[in-house]
This record gives structure tokens, C-alpha cells and sequence, in this order.
């Protein structure tokens, strides 16, 4: 069945008729072509699907798409200017070789920009604490810890 | 710019497509007209299966194409590569591993059919209309239990369950040794089976072309060669220029995107009948089922000491769980892989390891990081660990008595090692760990009632099947094809992986060109030479030999090309990144001019036009990389509950070219032993053979929040000796050093003598109860 849907992608408008079982992410990946996002598994455990819903991160593989209704989703394609330059979450990953793979890595920069603007985030407890919903298998965490704690210090938080 | 990039901790190049979101994977595919497949799998763990009714998948809407063992039985079964020889002189046992399976059903994931449907929700709804009649069998899941069980998996091949009984060593010469032991330490082993789960499930579109009859397979794969041999050789015998076999981006593999898997075999020869592209991306259930698992040995091990603590010899006796079917590799992990580390950086002059390799209704294994360097390092590590407890001697003092001091060393397991200094490497790590201030440390956890202990693992590592490995049917090599354009920039294509980064910095520092000047080609059958690709860890140690082979080659040519336009002869000249200069203090020419002339026919008269050069690079042997790890480690003995405080690790890589990216490969590989030591096993019912460890809420892989601040530091002054550029790799080391080194540190917190991985609070706790009592 299918039924209509409007929503703000990366700033676009989106108005699409979609099968009512769709998730979010197919919405993203399959329909819009934003493959950015990445599926690691389909039950909310690894956090490569994780993207922005009104500024905070969710994991797209468990939402419906209807559930984003009206809403302002932001994925990893919307977060550095098309320039080319990196955000500064995505340019701190860089520096301190915070991915190896590179397939959690989107998912993790989205959740970890969430943890640093809109959590209390001080210490690297606070960090590992914070990013336990995302799964790396490559860089053992660590220079992961490190590039939030960069991006932490030079991104204001919004709450 | 040139020799200033060698050594220099550069971020990686390709960072910014995987932070952008523009990286390409093989899910993010997606070809014109292309369908979607999904598989139906094995529900029970063993069966005979009487029939497939699939009359009504056939039926249903947007359905094209049905696949079923049937449709295979022409084409040859999944291939091993290697061929190992029995203890009694026979060839071990080669059970046909069919692409869909025809008989019987030997494995929980096992695919049983292939529904091919114009969307996914199609082939989803299809695939549930399709009907297995079976004859449910007994399940064997431990390889113990299977090991001449009543109930067979392959009944005309291995009656007995077993696939090879093999052994390396002297046996006479080690149960002598053992005769005149003043002290023998035997210790039993649990080595569990664990699921490597990269985080990218696999996911292949193969499609055809009619017209021309040429087939390209995209898949998530780490070595894109070996995958096109095998389908064209012994599967599917399609023409080896037919096939084009592109790896995208890969989202980790580990080992376990290395063999050739059923799924892509079907989904090749579903789009070769359907003359459309097929798709499929695994679900990461799937990948829990269907992936090759690792590990999974159960051994008895004994060492014998002098009365001085120093080692006379070891016996091993492995009984390795390979699963229902050979995987590709499965073989030379629990033998070749494994017995020839089990000397260790120990003088050990006699040693014995005896496997035998079982058959049981679990997924295929095969390799996963550090695959048989693992279980053997922690195979030695725990037992000398269980010496020192019994001799009362300190367990690093042990370790220093023992250490090999001189190099080149030969083990008697046929290992060569070429150079390291473990005295060295572990006085590092000591240092580093801070163990002066560990007493008080351990008083602090004393104080609020917690245990506090430390464990010590060091290791030799063999990076790399060398080209004559004994059963292998292809050989280890890589090789590397320069494309010089005329401006001077570079092209380089190579199956070796993983390595955009380093690679450009070798090229642009020995030809002085900035490394945005070099770009890398790899993955691709239709693009880079024939190569074995992400296998074995050795991406530097022998596809970086290739490299720099082939730049010996064109700084040679491109000498001439300097001869000649600086008129003189080469052997005049001096060469430094990209330069040449006369040696009488004349002209001189740089690359650019040198790239310019060298498409200029004109200006070269008489040489030959271009300035392309391909080079291959064969080891003679394993590179050898070795370290220290030590662990710190708190345990809460009233819950068994373990906490990781502290880790350090001092691991010797040769010559390394970019320090950052050795500690992330440093930090990897101790996150993925400490994952075994402290969280993963899969696990099967052993009833029914269902698998129970099937999510991630029931497989544990470490968390962000399960591993502690990680501190390494690279071994100084040894270099590999037998390869040009003294690397030895090292992106495995931590898988295999970290195992031991937390058990041993739990062992040391509790005063246990033996603790099996992984170290859960009930595990520990239990082993507390059994020890009190």
C-alpha cells in the first residue's frame, strides 16, 4: 500500500508516494540514491545507518519512513559543503585515522557529532560511554575516542 | 615531497569518500534492469533432502528464475586451495561442497535455493512459498562428538568424519626430550569458534552480456583474482578472459571475505541464464549463518623444562573444527599455519604438533586475522604462563631465559626467522606498561575489594604463505604495473589492497613527485594484473616488493631516456628522486621532462617510446614480525566481571612507512584478540545444531566502551631481511598477541592455573567457584 510522504532531505523537499513497510534507510539508499548510509545489520545494533532527525541521531534501518513525516533529516551527503572541504567532525576522523574501512565511518560521524552538540560529553568515558550504539571492527575504537575528543574541543555544543 | 614522505605519519587520501558518504561498496551498486536474488537456506543442521518444491516460488509474481542444487550438479563444487598429505601418506579428504546443496543439508545457512525476482520484497515473498522435504539427521556441532560419530556428513568421502589426521616434527625427538624433563606443564585448551563479522555484509550484482558473452562480477571480495580463478577453473568453466571480477570498496574483511562463497558462484550463473544483472546483499543474519567462521580447536599441549626453567620441547594435539565443508583456505590454517608458529620467539628445540581436522555440522571455517598464528601464540603463551605458576618462577624471567638471541633463526618447525630482538621488544613493553607503578595500582583495586593482575603474550608472526608453501595450489606473489603519463604522473595498478595511502608515498618519493601525482588502480580483474590480493596481511611486505620492483625498472629506463637527452651514457648519471644529473657536474633533467621526452619518439631516436613498467615480487619466505603485549586487567571477583585498564603493546614491523597508519593496524588487531579473549563465541545448540549466536545481541563484538586507551609503540632497529623494502607487515599482529596476553592477566588477578575464552563474568566467576572447590 502505498501512501505519501513529505520531508526535508540535507535541505531538499522531498514529496514521494512510498510503500507504507519501507524504512528509512531504503527511502535514502534505494529511492533518493543516498548510499552514504551504510546497512550493517537490520536491527538497530551496529549504527551505520545512523543519520540526523531533527538534529538528532537515529538509526535509519528502524524507522519507518512515514515516521520521518514532516521531519528534517540530515545524512552524511549533507554535512560538508560540496566543495569538497570536510566538516570538522569528518576532517578530525581524518586526522587522527579514525577509520580503516571506512563502512562504520559515516554512522559514526553522524553519532558522534550528535554526542558532542547535544549530550555533556567531557570525558573519554563520556565518549566510549556515548558511541556504544556503533560498531567499528577495524580501529579498535581508539583513534575513533580521538577524534571526537578534537572535533569536541573546536564545535560549540547546541544545547 | 620525495624521500620526506617515507616514514611520515600522513593521513590516509582516501579518508574523504568513505566521510562523505561517496564511497562505493558493493551494495551501493546498481546496474540498468537489474533483479534481486534471495536464497532459501538450510532450517536444520543436518538433513537428507528429499525433494525441493519450488513449483509455487516459480508462480509468483515478478518471479524470473529458480535455482536449485539440480541446476549445479554439472559444474565442479567450491574448490580448496590448498591439498594437504595425512599422516598415512593419503591426500586428505576432498567432500564435493556443491554451490546449492543437492543431497543433504549439512549446516544451519546452508543455501538450498536461489529465488531471482524483479524487486527484493518479490524474491522475499517468493523464497517463502518454496518447500524442503527433509529426513531430519543427528546433529554433530564439537569436533570431539563428530570425530567417528554414528552420524556422517559425508558418507562416501569421510566415513569417520575426518578430513586429515597431519603432523609436523620430529616425534621421536620430542618424546625423548620429554623422557629427560625435569619438569613437564600440561595444560588443555579451548581456542573457540568465532564469526569475523566485518561490518560490511557481503553482497555481489553479477550481470551478462549476451552479445559479447562476457560476465562482470562485483563483490565484496579481498582478492578478486583468486575469486575469477577458481569460478573459471573448477567451477563454472567460463574462459578466464570472459570473467571480470571487480572488488569495490570493502568494508573489512578479515579473512572472511577471501574464500569463494556459493552465493555469488549462483548468482554468476542466475544472470548468465537470465542475460540481466542479479543483486544481493546479505543480511547481517545471513552473515552470522552463511560467512566462514574461524578458530574452533581444541588442544592438549605440554611443555618440557630443564631444571633451570629452560625449554626441552612441546607437544601439541589440535582437534580442529573445519565445519560441514572445506572452505578455501580451511586447510592450512590448523596445520601449516599454525604448527610452524608454534616455536614462538623461544629457542624450543624440539616440537611435535599432531591435527586432526574434523567435519562437523557447523559453518565452514577458515581464515580470520591471524588464522592458526593465533591459536598457536596462544597455545605457547598460556603454557609457559602455567610453567611459571608451577615452578615458582617469574613468567617474563621464564620468557627471557627462553628467548631466541641469535638471528637468523631456525625453528624446528620450518620456520625461519630473519631478524627481531624479544629482549629488546619486551623491556619496551615493560616500560611503556609502567609496571613501577603497578604495585600500587593493584593496592588502589585491593582497597575496594578487586583484583588487579597483569599478563604478558610475545609472539612470532608469518606474515604471508611464502610462494612454496607445501599443499598449496597457487602461490603467493603480487605484482605491480607502472603507467607513467606524460606529464610525469603516475598510475599504478595492483591487486595488493588497502594500501592507497603508503603505496603513493613510496611511488612519489622515489620518482620526487607529490603523492597527489600517483593515483592507485586496484581490485579489478579488467584493470590490474593478476595478483592474490588483501590475503594474508602481506599487502606491504610483498605487493609494496612489487612496487618497488617495478620502479627499479623504470628508473633504469628511465635512465636512458636521461642518457639520452643529456647526452652521455647512463652509467654517467646519478639518480635521486626523479632526478638525473650528470656526474661530471653537467645538465641534468628532472621527471617531468624525462615523462615528456619519453612520449616523444623524436626526442628519443632509437629507444623505445613510453614509460610503462610491470614488476613481480615472489617472497622466498614469511615475513616475520614479533612483539610484546602486556595487559592490566581488573576483576571484581564477586561477579567475575573483567575490566581491561590498561594495554600496551611494542610490535616489531620492519621498516615502516607511515607510523599512523601501523598504530591503526596495531589498535585493529589487539581490538579483535581482546573481542575473543573477552566477548565473541559462536555458539550452536548441541542438540539440534541450530546456531545461537545469530545477532548481535547474542554474538558480543567489543564496544567502544569495552576496550580500554590502547598503547603501542613500534619495535626500533630490525628490518625484514629478505624483502627490499625490510617490511614485515604487521596488520594481524594484534589479533594474535592479545588473547593470551588478557587470559593470562585474568589467570594472574584470580591465581587461577585455567580460564577459557571468553573471559565472561560467568565464565570467570564459575572458574572462581571450581577453583575454591
Amino acid at each position: 500500500m502505498k501512501q505519501a510522504l513529505s520531508l526535508t532531505v540535507n535541505g531538499e523537499l522531498v514529496e514521494c508516494e512510498i510503500d507504507a513497510r519501507r524504512s528509512l534507510v531504503e527511502l535514502l539508499r534505494e529511492d533518493l540514491g543516498l548510499t552514504g548510509t551504510r546497512v550493517g545489520c537490520d536491527s538497530a545494533q551496529c549504527g551505520a545507518c545512523t543519520v540526523h532527525l531533527n538534529g538528532h541521531a537515529v538509526k535509519a534501518c528502524n524507522l519507518l519512513a512515514l515516521q520521518a513525516e514532516g521531519a528534517e533529516v540530515r545524512t552524511i551527503e549533507g554535512l560538508s559543503p560540496p566543495d569538497g572541504s570536510l566538516h570538522v567532525m569528518q576532517q578530525a576522523f581524518q586526522d587522527c585515522h579514525a577509520l580503516q574501512c571506512g563502512f562504520c565511518s559515516a554512522g559514526m560521524v553522524m553519532a558522534a557529532l550528535d554526542l558532542v552538540q547535544n549530550t555533556r560529553c567531557e570525558s573519554e568515558a563520556d565518549i566510549r560511554n556515548g558511541l556504544d550504539g556503533n560498531l567499528c571492527r577495524c580501529t579498535g575504537y581508539h583513534n575513533i575516542v580521538r577524534a571526537v575528543q578534537q572535533a569536541a574541543a573546536l564545535l560549540p555544543p547546541r544545547r | 615531497m620525495s624521500e620526506s614522505t617515507i616514514g611520515q605519519a600522513l593521513p590516509r587520501r582516501e579518508d574523504p569518500r568513505f566521510l562523505t558518504g561517496r564511497a562505493q561498496f558493493a551494495a551501493d551498486i546498481t546496474l540498468p534492469r537489474q533483479t534481486h536474488a534471495v536464497f532459501v537456506r538450510s532450517p536444520c543442521a543436518h538433513a537428507r533432502l528429499l525433494a525441493v518444491d519450488a513449483q509455487a516460488a516459480r508462480e509468483a509474481p515478478g518471479v524470473h528464475l529458480v535455482l536449485t542444487g539440480a541446476d549445479f550438479r554439472a559444474c565442479g563444487g567450491l574448490p580448496s586451495v590448498f591439498q594437504l598429505q595425512g599422516v598415512d601418506g593419503q591426500p586428505m579428504r576432498e567432500p564435493r561442497h556443491p554451490i546449492l546443496a543437492e543431497d543433504k543439508l549439512r549446516h544451519v545457512g546452508e543455501p538450498v535455493v536461489l529465488v531471482v525476482a524483479e524487486t527484493l520484497a518479490q524474491a522475499q515473498a517468493a523464497a517463502a512459498l518454496v518447500q524442503l522435504r527433509l529426513q531430519e539427521l543427528p546433529a554433530v556441532v564439537d569436533a570431539a562428538v563428530a570425530l567417528g560419530a554414528a552420524s556422517v556428513l559425508h558418507e562416501r568421502v569421510a566415513p569417520d568424519n575426518l578430513c586429515f589426521h597431519w603432523t609436523l616434527g620430529d616425534a621421536a625427538a620430542a618424546e625423548a626430550a620429554f623422557a629427560r624433563a625435569a619438569h613437564v606443564t600440561r595444560l588443555t585448551l579451548r581456542n573457540q569458534r568465532l564469526i569475523p563479522n566485518a561490518l560490511e555484509p557481503r553482497a555481489a550484482v553479477a550481470s551478462h552480456d549476451p552479445a559479447e558473452d562476457r560476465s562482470t562480477l562485483y563483490v565484496s571480495h579481498q582478492s578478486p583474482h583468486l575469486e575469477r580463478l577458481l569460478l573459471c577453473a573448477e567451477v563454472l568453466g567460463i574462459p578466464e578472459p570472459k570473467l571480470r571480477v571487480i572488488a569495490p570498496e570493502l568494508g573489512g574483511g578479515f579473512g572472511s571475505k577471501a574464500p569463494l562463497y556459493a552465493e555469488e558462484t549462483a548468482l554468476l550463473q542466475a544472470s548468465r541464464q537470465l542475460g540481466r544483472p542479479v543483486k544481493w546483499c546479505a543480511t547481517r543474519a545471513e552473515s552470522f549463518a552463511a560467512d566462514a567462521h574461524a578458530r574452533d580447536h581444541h588442544t592438549e599441549a605440554e611443555l618440557a623444562l630443564d631444571a633451570n626453567g629452560e625449554f626441552l620441547a612441546l607437544r601439541v594435539r589440535t582437534l580442529a573444527n573445519l565445519g560441514a565443508y572445506l572452505s578455501s583456505f580451511a586447510a592450512c590454517v590448523p596445520s601449516l599455519l599454525y604448527a610452524s608458529l608454534l616455536a614462538g620467539p623461544y629457542r624450543t628445540p624440539h616440537i611435535h604438533c599432531d591435527t586432526r581436522a574434523v567435519f562437523s555440522n557447523t559453518a565452514p571455517v577458515d581464515g580470520f586475522s591471524g588464522a592458526g598464528r593465533a591459536e598457536a601464540c596462544y597455545v605457547v603463551e598460556r603454557l609457559i604462563d602455567c610453567a611459571a605458576r608451577e615452578l615458582g618462577i617469574d613468567p617474563f624471567e621464564l620468557r627471557r631465559r627462553n628467548f631466541v638471541r641469535r638471528f637468523p633463526h631456525q625453528t624446528p618447525t620450518g620456520l625461519n626467522i630473519d631478524s627481531g630482538d624479544p629482549l629488546a621488544t619486551l623491556e619496551q613493553v615493560l616500560g611503556l606498561a609502567d609496571l613501577s607503578g603497578y604495585p600500587a595500582r593493584q593496592a588502589v583495586s585491593a582497597a575496594r575489594g578487586l583484583k588487579r593482575g597483569i599478563g604478558l603474550s610475545c609472539y612470532v608472526e608469518a606474515a604471508g604463505l611464502a610462494a612454496g608453501a607445501t599443499g598449496a595450489r597457487v602461490g603467493l606473489f603480487e605484482t605491480a604495473e607502472l603507467r607513467v603519463h606524460p606529464t610525469g604522473g603516475v598510475t599504478v595498478c595492483t591487486a595488493a589492497r588497502g594500501h592507497e595511502t603508503l603505496f603513493a608515498q613510496l611511488v612519489a618519493a622515489r620518482l620526487g613527485l607529490r603523492v597527489e601525482d600517483v593515483e592507485l588502480v586496484q581490485g579489478d580483474t579488467g584493470r590490474v594484473p593478476f595478483g592474490l590480493g588483501g590475503l594474508g596481511g602481506p599487502s606491504l611486505a610483498v605487493g609494496g616488493c612489487a612496487i618497488d620492483r617495478a620502479l627499479d625498472k623504470l628508473i633504469l629506463k628511465a635512465g636512458r631516456i636521461a642518457a639520452r637527452l643529456l647526452d652521455c651514457e647512463p652509467e654517467e648519471l646519478r639518480y635521486e628522486a626523479g632526478r638525473f644529473e650528470r656526474l661530471d657536474g653537467g645538465a641534468a633533467c628532472g621527471w617531468a621532462e624525462l615523462a615528456q621526452a619519453a612520449h616523444r619518439p623524436q626526442a628519443i631516436p632509437g629507444l623505445e617510446p613510453g614509460l610503462n613498467e610491470s614488476a613481480a615480487y615472489a617472497p622466498i619466505q614469511p615475513s616475520c614480525p614479533g612483539g610484546a603485549h602486556l595487559c592490566e586487567v581488573e576483576v571484581d571477583p564477586r561477579t567475575g566481571q573483567v575490566r581491561i585498564e590498561r594495554y600496551s603493546a611494542v610490535d616489531d614491523m620492519g621498516t615502516v612507512l607511515n607510523p599512523l597508519l601501523a598504530a591503526g593496524q596495531q589498535h585493529g588487531g589487539i581490538a579483535l584478540g581482546l573481542g575473543q579473549a573477552l566477548l565473541e563465541q559462536s555458539r550452536y545448540d548441541e542438540t539440534n545444531g541450530q546456531l545461537l549466536s545469530a545477532s548481535y545481541l547474542d554474538y558480543a563484538l567489543p564496544r567502544c566502551d569495552d576496550l580500554p586507551y590502547l598503547s603501542v609503540q613500534l619495535a626500533t632497529g630490525t628490518r625484514c631481511l629478505h624483502n627490499p623494502l625490510g617490511a614485515k607487515d604487521g596488520s594481524e599482529v594484534g589479533a594474535i598477541a592479545a588473547p593470551a596476553a588478557l587470559i593470562n592477566a585474568v589467570c594472574d588477578a584470580l591465581d587461577l592455573r585455567a580460564l577459557d575464552m571468553p573471559a565472561t563474568p560467568w565464565r570467570v566467576w564459575q572458574a572462581l567457584q571450581e577453583d575454591r572447590a
